[in-house]
């Protein structure tokens, strides 16, 4: 018997490693992840200084041994500031990403599922909210309930919800008309029963690549929200909030300017990497370059 | 003195071995099939004589196009030659023209490109062209898009294309392999008066002896990249020396054997009861509040099937068979009318109300690859069914079940902790239809079943289906635009045109003796290939063309 | 297409009015009072209702939107609280730095995307590819804030060539006013240039591989005429998608660039109006903004018919 050769599907377990293992882009993305993530991580056991102490006379240094980074206008070590803020950064990307996925792919399933007018209300929600402005409505919600961690999240994930939804009801639509799902309803599945089975299973790559995107523009986002004072709140260190601060000091002390957008860059760098590397390892399908 | 010749041609991509020392040879005005099974080269053979391989691909030996080295041609001589002297024809009608540009746009292009015309001139030529391949400028001015013509339309647009410049050489890739027979009769037609009218050669490319023996001189027959054996097209598949030919020819003819007697009548009340069965389609928006006419996709439909029978629906692509088969499989709804399966009608019922009737009928898909969920593994693919017992078996039970359906179909129990893309795409139909026949169903209905398999693997697959009617009495309803299909395993047949029923009999005497346009037009179009080699070989004997 | 133009210009309408509620809404919800705001905190209670009533404020809710909206109608979006001017009057001030300044951004956005996408995707795998596309994986990840910040560094601090900020007004002349704006609209620019160049790049690579490509090389045309003749037009569907949804983020990524380089827009009243509860122009600048939106997705409709026959005989 001769057939055709083994069609892209589900990779074996095995062999997946070994593809993870070949893929720069996943690789390089993993490793500035992970570091961003363990310095995080870090900086709740130890950091070289404690920012909560203030040192006057320490104002303004630049790079040396003792401060690798340099210090702030009040004497606080920049790399024990930016560790603390990788924390806050990723805190509030990651947890607004949650509230995207949590509310949107249920919602862009169901719809899928659905069909009619459900479907037709919901994508008419989505043009809504793609209405609005959402760096600028983030803006409003934080300054007007407040600025805070708290409510630049909710500010964030609010505007993940339609990405995830119009991602995951594209997904599901993409897998409805397929002939598993006609075996499947054939075999008596009810939709949600279908949905649970086959379609989130084999919307997962999808929804995993946007996840990194949505969490490298929450980072962003949440970096203007502090740079404009509508993130955390002082003494909380927040990347933005410290690039605020480096702005009116740039002539004497550019360098404070300097490593917290670095910070930033390396960060949501290493997050579309990931999703780059991810998108190419968990769906072929999905891969752009043939 | 060949147009083409082909010597020792080698081919790799990317490492791989695609193509082993290939010879061939075409003279002018003449045709050449190259035949084989998917994976056995034939596209590569003629994307190489293009030059419009993937980049990654490496070729050794010789092509000669008309005295041009072609492997060492650099790229602008190439490009003087395509669509020039040399044209192709590809596969996949929908999707081989552009979007976004008119069709005369796309014909007139390459005119202009080659013979450096003015715009109005290529425009004329391309008109002529446009009508010589039958869209006549009445209904199909140079102005309309792709999207607003069907399959086979669009396939006379991408030969016009082709032979606008009265090529030399026509390669053409499965031209009809995605058209229903009767469309596939018509651009064949069209391509062997294309072939002599301008004494053009001819490198068509199928998987379909039937319609090679139809239209080639010769025949090249070719598997895992290497040539098997080549000549007279009447002469080699008829005398079928090599062994890979025989299989191929005798698969193509398989019939399986049913030693049921066939004067014995079917008795007890009918399995499945088909009344008045209609389903609509809304129409097109034309505007705000306007809509089209809905669109009546099956219209009126009645018929019934007694137990153990097996009865073909046949009919072209578009006349609403397999929204038949949905409706009957109850996932999707009639707009009127009624199904009932052993006494027990269907519609209108909830899907709990509808678990009984889905335990006794199943459904086999055609694609083998998009019939299973990529990520389970084969005892879960199997066992979905089981989902309709209300008293769900346990794991060893389930085991045991999908071990004794896999063995059904002539698969081995330890296959069920495999993943399906570890599988051939015939294995895969067994797959699938071991899930089909899990809960022991009455009635099957299997769209397409075999379409999408290579010959050797259709014939064993079609030995499987007459095998399980005997051993479990199953009821077969095969929907089938391919009437070898119907004739190698159905006791009766019903041909549908328009969404109604317009023929119905026992299967020899409809694909004898049919009596109504529609079975006639899909009967007189289906390739045949024991007429074909007849008259191949009386014309190779007395040595007149044919 | 005249249905499918009218139903989308409904949908724009009806996103419209939506917007409208939800706007009023939210700002209905937020604590504190716009008249104690205007008056301070020790202000007599009599002034105080008085200027409620005069304010409206007294009213029912319904009524107040009705009024509201039924203003923006005829361009009446009501008067300032902080400023005692018309909203609409500080609008069409600040929108002549705003809408510039956005264009600017967008065409310079397009004017490098584009080529470098269709340069990157024609060679694809080799070594130019393979850089262009690496720094645009870097432009993506830059904020424009800090990238602005940057530049302000280089160009002002540095080389002194530009001033730091703020703007000189149109009466000052278009060269000075110009040049203020070329800084910050460079800083908007770059980031959103590197997606939509990744956008075209990919568009034009999966364009590559279809069908019609190959019958175009078929029928003799060389690489570059498919390139420019059948693939790009093709692959501007997706890139228009983009392109719409960027003027969004443009319009909204001014607020952040405005308030770096001190620019008096439209990001700037409110970003201040806001703090200072002015909420009459809060109300003002996001409906104009999402009508701005909603106008700029008609428009990338409009684009997709152009580009793409399906479209302009479909519904």
């Amino acid at each position: 018997m001769s057939m055709d050769p083994t069609i892209p599907g589900a990779p074996p377990e095995r062999g997946f490693l070994r593809l993870a293992l070949a893929n720069r882009s996943f690789l390089i993305g993993c490793a500035i992840t992970l570091a961003v993530a363990g310095l995080a991580l870090l900086s709740f056991f130890w950091t070289p200084y404690d920012i909560t102490h203030l040192t006057v006379a320490d104002r303004l240094k630049g790079l040396s041994t003792n401060h690798p980074l340099g210090t702030d206008h009040l004497g606080r070590d920049i790399l024990s500031m930016i560790m603390i803020g990788a924390r806050n950064s990723i805190a509030v990307a990651i947890v607004a990403v949650l509230i995207g996925m949590g509310i949107g792919v249920p919602l862009g399933a169901w719809a899928a599922a659905r069909g009619g007018l459900v479907d037709e209300v919901l994508m008419r929600f989505n043009d809504l909210v793609f209405a609005f402005p959402a760096l600028l409505s983030a803006i409003m919600i934080t300054a007007i309930f407040g600025p805070g961690a708290l409510n630049a999240i909710i500010a964030i994930g609010i505007f993940n919800v339609p990405v995830f939804a119009r991602v995951a009801r594209a997904g599901a639509l993409s897998i409805w008309p397929r002939e598993f799902i006609l075996a499947a309803r054939a075999a008596g599945k009810s939709r949600t029963l279908i949905t649970i089975e086959h379609i989130l299973p084999n919307i997962t790559a999808l929804l995993l690549v946007q996840g990194t995107i949505q969490f490298a523009l929450g980072i962003l986002a949440e970096a203007g929200l502090s740079y404009l004072g509508l993130g955390a709140q002082p003494p909380m260190p927040s990347w933005g909030r410290m690039l605020f601060e480096a702005q009116t000091r740039m002539i004497v002390a550019p360098h404070l300017a300097l490593f917290p957008g670095l910070a930033i860059v390396v960060t949501v760098l290493g997050l579309n990497l990931l999703g780059d590397g991810l998108r190419d390892l968990l769906d072929p399908r999905l891969r752009r370059e043939r | 003195m060949s147009l083409l010749s082909i010597e020792n041609l080698s081919l790799d991509i990317g490492g791989t071995p695609i193509l082993k020392d290939i010879d061939l040879q075409i003279a002018p005005g003449e045709v050449l099939g190259l035949v084989g099974e998917s994976g056995s080269g034939k596209s590569m053979t003629a994307l190489t004589v293009m030059q419009l391989l993937p980049e990654a691909a490496r070729a050794r030996g010789r092509v000669t196009f008309d005295g041009i080295d072609i492997l060492a041609a650099p790229e602008d001589a190439m490009c003087r030659l395509r669509g020039d002297d040399l044209g192709m024809v590809f596969q996949e009608p929908m999707t081989a023209l552009n979007p976004v540009k008119p069709i005369g746009e796309q014909v007139a292009e390459g005119i202009r490109w080659h013979t450096g015309v003015s715009r109005a001139d290529a425009e004329a030529r391309a008109r002529a062209i446009l009508d010589r391949v039958g869209l006549p400028e009445a209904k199909f001015p140079l102005s309309r898009y792709p999207h607003e013509l069907s399959g086979g339309q669009r396939q006379r647009v991408v030969i016009a294309i082709a032979c606008a410049l009265k090529p030399k050489l026509l390669i053409a890739d499965e031209p009809t392999t995605a058209l229903d027979v009767v469309l596939q009769a018509q651009i064949l037609d069209l391509l062997r008066d294309l072939v002599g009218e301008n004494r053009m050669g001819l490198l068509l490319i199928s998987h379909d002896l039937a319609v090679v023996a139809e239209m080639a001189d010769r025949v090249t027959i070719l598997r895992h990249g290497a040539v098997m054996e080549s000549g007279p097209t009447g002469a080699v598949l008829s005398a079928r020396r090599h062994p890979y030919t025989r299989q191929l020819a005798e698969a193509s003819t398989h019939v399986p054997a049913r030693p049921r007697d066939p004067s014995a009548k079917p008795s007890g009340p009918p399995l499945l009861e088909v009344r008045d069965l209609t389903r609509d389609y809304p129409g097109r928006r034309t505007g705000l509040f306007q809509h089209e006419k809905p669109f009546r996709a099956v219209d009126g439909v009645s018929f019934s099937l007694p137990a153990g029978h097996t009865a073909a629906l046949v009919g072209r692509s578009g006349c609403g068979k397999s929204t038949l088969a949905r409706m009957i499989l109850a996932l999707d709804r009639p707009t009127a009318g009624s199904v009932s399966l052993m006494g027990e009608t269907l519609e209108g019922k909830s899907e709990a109300q509808l678990r009984g009737a889905r335990r006794n009928m199943q459904v086999v898909f055609q694609d083998p690859y998009g019939s299973f969920n990529p990520r389970h593994r084969v005892e879960r693919l199997v066992a979905e069914p089981l989902h309709l017992f209300d008293k769900r078996p346990d794991a060893g039970e389930r085991r045991e079940r999908v071990a004794q359906a896999l063995d059904d179909v002539g698969l081995a129990a330890a296959d069920m902790d495999k993943y399906p893309h570890e599988f051939s795409g015939g294995q895969r139909q067994r797959i699938s239809i071991a899930r089909a026949i899990i809960t022991r169903p009455k009635l099957i209905v299997a769209d397409e079943p075999v379409s999408a398999l290579d010959v050797s693997i259709r014939a064993q697959i079609l030995d499987l289906f007459a095998d399980l009617n005997q051993r479990l009495g199953l009821t077969y309803l095969f929907i089938t635009h391919d009437l070898t299909v119907a004739r190698a395993i159905t006791d009766e047949v019903m041909v549908m045109d328009e969404g109604r029923i317009v023929e119905r009999g026992p299967t020899s005497d409809v694909l004898r003796h049919p009596t109504t346009p529609a079975a006639q037009a899909l009967v007189g179009a289906a390739p045949d290939l024991e007429q074909a080699l007849a008259r191949r070989l009386s014309a190779e004997r007395s040595g007149s063309p044919l | 297409m005249i249905a499918y133009l009218i139903k989308r210009i409904a949908i724009g309408l009806v996103t419209l009015a939506v917007a409208s509620a939800v706007v009023f809404c939210v700002l209905e919800i937020v604590p504190g009072d716009p008249a104690l705001l205007m008056l301070g905190m020790n202000a007599e209670p009599e002034a105080l209702a008085a200027l409620r009533d005069e304010m409206g404020l007294n009213q029912p809710v319904l009524l107040r939107y009705v009024d509201w909206v039924s203003g923006m109608m005829v361009g009446d979006f009501g008067r300032s609280y902080t400023y005692s001017s018309p909203v609409i009057d500080l609008i069409a001030e600040r929108v002549l730095v705003s809408l510039p300044l956005a264009l600017m951004a967008l065409f310079l956005s397009t004017a490098i995307a584009l080529p470098v996408g269709i340069f990157s995707a024609a060679r694809r795998g080799k070594a130019a590819d393979t850089m262009v596309m690496g720094a645009a994986q870097v432009g993506v990840a830059i904020p424009n804030f800090w990238f602005a910040l940057l530049l302000i560094y280089l160009f002002a601090v540095w080389l002194r060539l530009v001033p730091a900020g703020g703007f000189p007004g149109w009466g000052a002349g278009v060269w000075p006013a110009v040049k203020a704006l070329i800084m910050p609209a460079v800083a908007l620019a770059l980031p959103q240039a590197a997606i939509l160049a990744r956008v075209t790049r990919s568009a034009m690579l999966e364009v590559l591989g279809e069908d019609y490509i190959r019958t175009a090389r078929a029928k003799g045309m060389p690489r570059r005429i498919v390139l420019w003749h059948h693939a790009l037009r093709n692959a501007l569907i997706p890139v228009l998608t983009i392109l719409g949804l960027q003027f969004a983020f443009l319009l909204a990524g001014t607020i952040i660039i405005e308030n770096v380089f001190y620019l008096p827009g439209l990001g700037r009243l409110v970003f201040q109006a806001i703090t200072q509860r002015d909420l009459i122009v809060v109300e003002g600048v996001m409906m104009l903004l999402v009508a701005t939106v909603v106008l700029v997705n008609i428009l990338v409709d409009i684009g997709y018919a152009i580009v793409d026959p399906r479209l302009r005989t479909r519904r």
